[in-house]
């Protein structure tokens, strides 16, 4: 008995209480489905990518981003970012400009060479992709990266599909388009251009392939009835625009007209306005009825392109045109009203949507076609086993990023049905919705704009548009993503808990609860600033 | 100078950590290193947010003092909670004191320590005396004044919960106006705490002119971390008063703590500054204006202010106890409006 007078006991620590043993519901950490990855057509994990790009590792980023999607700086222009739509920062100040940071990765990227990943192991298999547009790249892409051997047949005289054919330069500027084709082609990727694949079967039986991915999207422009002169210049949409990636650029006169409202009437008309025409488009409902996204809409008023609303083209002449004015309805449809009256103009583009050239397909069994395009099953598989079918060609919204899309996921399909399995996608976390976030820990930051050109420069030259965001402002604009639902290590559950019961483990280790200790009071989970804690009852 | 907060990377300096920070830039708390000084396995409420603004404080005055730090702890729940014979969750050394005794028994130890440093027996070791409100601005506030008024090299913390909720919620002198507990009016015409009573002791600190006075809660991490830190690097008598939300006290949810504190800070009912010499140096500015009644309505305490007939008046004279906080500390940046 040394202790000193009236001590009796040795102080003991309190970890002998466990008051684990009060709660009646625990925190758990999960990880939840941030809107923007939700959103995306091509299934990028855009958070997971941004996680990345906030701490300047860009060449982590740009690997992460590739992992789904091979062509960022071509997404960075030509994407119509969905994602940004659905970015829960909307609700907050202005959505995070994923588009303008990834355009920043892909370039990045470009600049400093880096190479996509090589794989690992041969398959032994050989698969052929019919269509080297974004579709077909991106499924020869992911083949290629799961072993297999690829080799992509091309009608056309170059790579990039639509990319080339249908996006005007302005958007899409030439030297990325390549950079960013060759980089696939770079994995050891087989092209044979101007190669058009005239039957599938014949050409899979005697190249020996295991499988087939058609993607030969759709090149051949609608028609509609128009009377015409003999002398009236008429013109589809399509072939003006393939044709201004020949030397001999199309003549169009100086008054043009351009027939239709969706994305490619514009891009038409302001090919033609950089050529020196005098576009006019018409279309037969309102701006608000366009099929074409708004900011397209914009930009092209901005360059001075006139459009004639609520109007039909009746009869085409030598040099000019008789329309009809139109009426909506209470439905929303337009009537025509018997208004005519007759427009100058020197030649007519029609931009009323595209087909698909289906003759690869005659007499393939069990192969199904309605409306046009190839019917595919949810695993992108047509009804000729082997033989999958993606982009413009089968029923889907028809853009880029749903291109790439299918690429991917025939891919996937693909190597699973080469090893006679199905793919099976792994289940899906449950969306980070705004309620789940606790908002009052991010910084207030608003949008960073992207340059655009000068306007006298948009009307005459076929320079960039949209120019892109520099380091700081592109790091900038990654430090806006609240990372929703998933976990970006800010240590505030650690800090929170009035009982020490998580135990930090760690960068990039996350945290864990100490259910010894943790009663359970759910300040962690009101506390967390993206949500990726939640409260499960406990079973008592 | 104040505290600045760090207005990007992401979260800046709101969230307890941060990875795009530079070390230095880090808070106490994130650190894995942190003294834990109030560990596991107390007996506080879930959610308390005392417990909470104890290990928040004493681990940042534990970083400053470089681990030499002796702190004494009036009796109140903290005490309770935390020390219930033999066992304890401080991992610091720590003393119990009476009820209204603990600014004396800080200035008792830093007394020691002062002749023993001068007879060279020991190097330097710096001290804390804590309490909670009753402990405070009730029982042991002569002491406390007296400690001002010599001032003795102690930091004082006081952590504000507004009452004696260890025995069961009887009012002190922090209890705001019109807030229940087990000790005011429970029916009539204006149940609850009577207005133009109690004191706020923060005020009464400064009139001392004691070298630092400061207030805080546990919603602002970065805040109490710097506020703690100054006053570490500072002698003689230090005053911190930081407003900590008792889930059951206040009839709150256990994981409104911070919330409830954020909005007190945010509706101008607790102002966040500080004071040096007795006058203000720097004020925490509300970021987000809130009305009272985004306040009161998560507390049982007030709930009859919201009952069929809401006590509109009651409401608007809290309302313009704000306002007077916010016009008194200029708690709005004019630049902001």
């Amino acid at each position: 008995m040394d202790k000193p007078f009236a001590i009796t006991l040795d102080p003991g620590s309190s970890l002998a209480n466990r008051t684990g043993s009060w709660r009646t519901s625990r925190p758990v950490y999960l990880d939840r489905l941030p809107p923007c990855n939700k959103q995306c057509p091509a299934g990028e994990d855009i958070q997971g990518w941004l996680f990345h790009a906030e701490s300047g590792d860009y060449e982590s980023a740009w690997r992460h981003l590739t992992k789904d999607n091979p062509f960022p700086a071509i997404m960075g222009r030509v994407c119509y970012h969905t994602c940004e739509g659905a970015c829960n920062r909307g609700q907050l100040d202005a959505p995070v400009g994923i588009n303008s940071v990834e355009r920043f990765l892909g370039d990045e990227a470009l600049k400093r060479g880096w190479k996509l990943t090589p794989p690992t192991s041969e398959s032994g298999k050989h698969v052929l992709i019919v269509g080297a547009g974004p579709s077909g790249m991106s499924a020869a892409y992911h083949l290629r990266r799961l072993g297999h051997r690829v080799t992509v047949q091309e009608a056309g005289p170059l790579l990039g599909g639509m990319m080339r054919f249908g996006i005007p330069k302005y958007r899409l500027p030439r030297e990325v388009l390549e950079a960013e084709m060759q980089r696939v082609v770079d994995l050891g990727v087989t092209v044979k251009l101007g190669s058009k694949v005239e039957n599938i079967l014949a050409t899979m039986q005697d190249g020996g392939f295991d499988a087939a991915f058609l993607a030969v999207g759709a090149h051949i422009g609608k028609r509609a009835m128009i009377p015409a002169g003999d002398a009236a210049k008429i013109i589809d949409a399509i072939s003006l625009l393939r044709s201004m990636e020949g030397e001999e650029k199309p003549l169009l006169g100086r008054r043009v007209v351009v027939y239709g409202g969706g994305n490619t009437a514009i891009d038409v008309a302001r090919t033609a306005k950089r050529m020196g025409a005098e576009p006019l488009i018409v279309y037969r409902r309102t701006r608000e009825k366009m099929p074409a996204h708004d900011f397209e809409v914009e930009e092209a008023l901005q360059e001075g392109i006139m459009v004639k609303w609520l109007s039909t083209i009746k009869q085409a002449h030598e040099s000019s045109l008789t329309i009809e004015k139109m009426a909506l309805d209470s439905k929303g449809f337009p009537q025509p009203t018997g208004e005519y009256e007759t427009i100058e103009a020197d030649s007519l583009v029609l931009a009323l949507g595209q087909d698909v050239d289906l003759g690869l397909l005659e007499g393939v069994p069990g192969l199904e076609v309605s409306d046009g395009v190839v019917q595919v099953n949810a695993n992108m598989m047509t009804g000729h086993a082997g033989i999958f079918a993606g982009g413009d060609m089968v029923p889907a919204e028809r853009n880029v990023t749903v291109a790439i899309g299918h690429g991917k996921k025939a891919a996937r399909n693909i190597d699973a049905w080469l090893r006679g399995e199905e793919y099976v996608a792994p289940p899906k976390h449950e969306v980070a919705s705004f309620e789940n976030l606790n908002t009052w820990y991010y910084a207030d930051a608003p949008k960073t704009v992207r340059p655009m050109l000068d306007i006298i420069r948009r009307q005459s030259t076929f320079e960039e548009v949209q120019g892109g965001l520099d380091e700081n402002n592109a790091l900038f604009e990654a430090r806006r993503c609240l990372s929703c639902g998933n976990c970006f290590e800010c240590d505030n559950c650690y800090g929170v808990c009035p009982d020490n019961a998580v135990i930090k483990l760690g960068p990039g280790k996350r945290f864990e609860f100490n259910y010894d200790y943790c009663k359970g009071c759910g300040m962690c989970v009101a506390e967390c600033p993206c949500g990726a804690i939640k409260m499960e009852a406990e079973e008592i | 100078m104040s505290f600045q907060p760090v207005h990007f990377y992401q979260t800046g300096t709101f969230t307890v950590g941060n990875r795009l920070l530079s070390a230095e830039e880090r808070s106490v708390q994130a650190n894995v290193e942190r003294t834990n000084s109030l560990n596991s396995g107390h007996r506080a409420c879930q959610g308390c947010g005392e417990a909470l603004g104890a290990r928040y404080a004493i681990d940042a005055a534990m970083n400053a003092a470089r681990g030499r730090l002796i702190a004494a702890n009036a009796t109140g729940c903290l005490e309770v909670f935390s020390t219930p014979y033999p066992e304890t969750s401080w991992q610091i050394p720590w003393i119990h004191s009476l009820f209204g005794n603990t600014a004396a028994i800080g200035t008792g130890i830093a007394a020691a320590i002062k002749v023993k440093r001068q007879k060279g027996q020991m190097d330097d070791v710096r001290v804390v005396a804590q309490g909670g409100d009753g402990g405070t601005t009730d029982i042991g506030f002569g002491c406390l004044s007296g400690m001002f008024e010599r001032n003795d090299d102690v930091l004082y913390i006081c952590y504000d919960n507004g009452g004696y909720m260890n025995t069961g919620v009887q009012r002190s002198s922090a209890t705001p106006p019109a807030a229940r507990t087990a000790t005011t009016m429970p029916v009539g015409p204006e149940p609850g705490n009577v207005f133009g009573q109690g004191k706020f002791v923060p005020a009464i600190a400064m009139a001392h002119e004691i070298p630092y006075v400061a207030t805080a809660t546990v919603a602002d991490l970065r805040d109490l971390e710097y506020k703690v830190t100054k006053a570490m690097g500072l002698r003689g008598a230090r005053y911190i008063h930081i407003l900590v939300p008792c889930p059951l006290g206040w009839g709150a949810a256990s994981q409104d703590t911070i919330k409830l504190a954020r909005l007190a800070k945010e509706t101008g009912i607790f102002p966040v500054f500080e004071a040096e010499h007795g006058e203000v140096t720097g004020v925490l500015k509300i970021r987000r204006p809130q009305p009272v009644e985004e306040y009161l309505k998560l507390q049982k305490r007030y709930a009859h202010l919201f009952g069929k007939k809401p006590a509109v008046e009651t409401i608007a004279r809290l309302q313009a106890a704000a306002d007077k906080n916010i016009r008194k500390y200029g708690l709005l940046d004019q630049e902001a409006n």
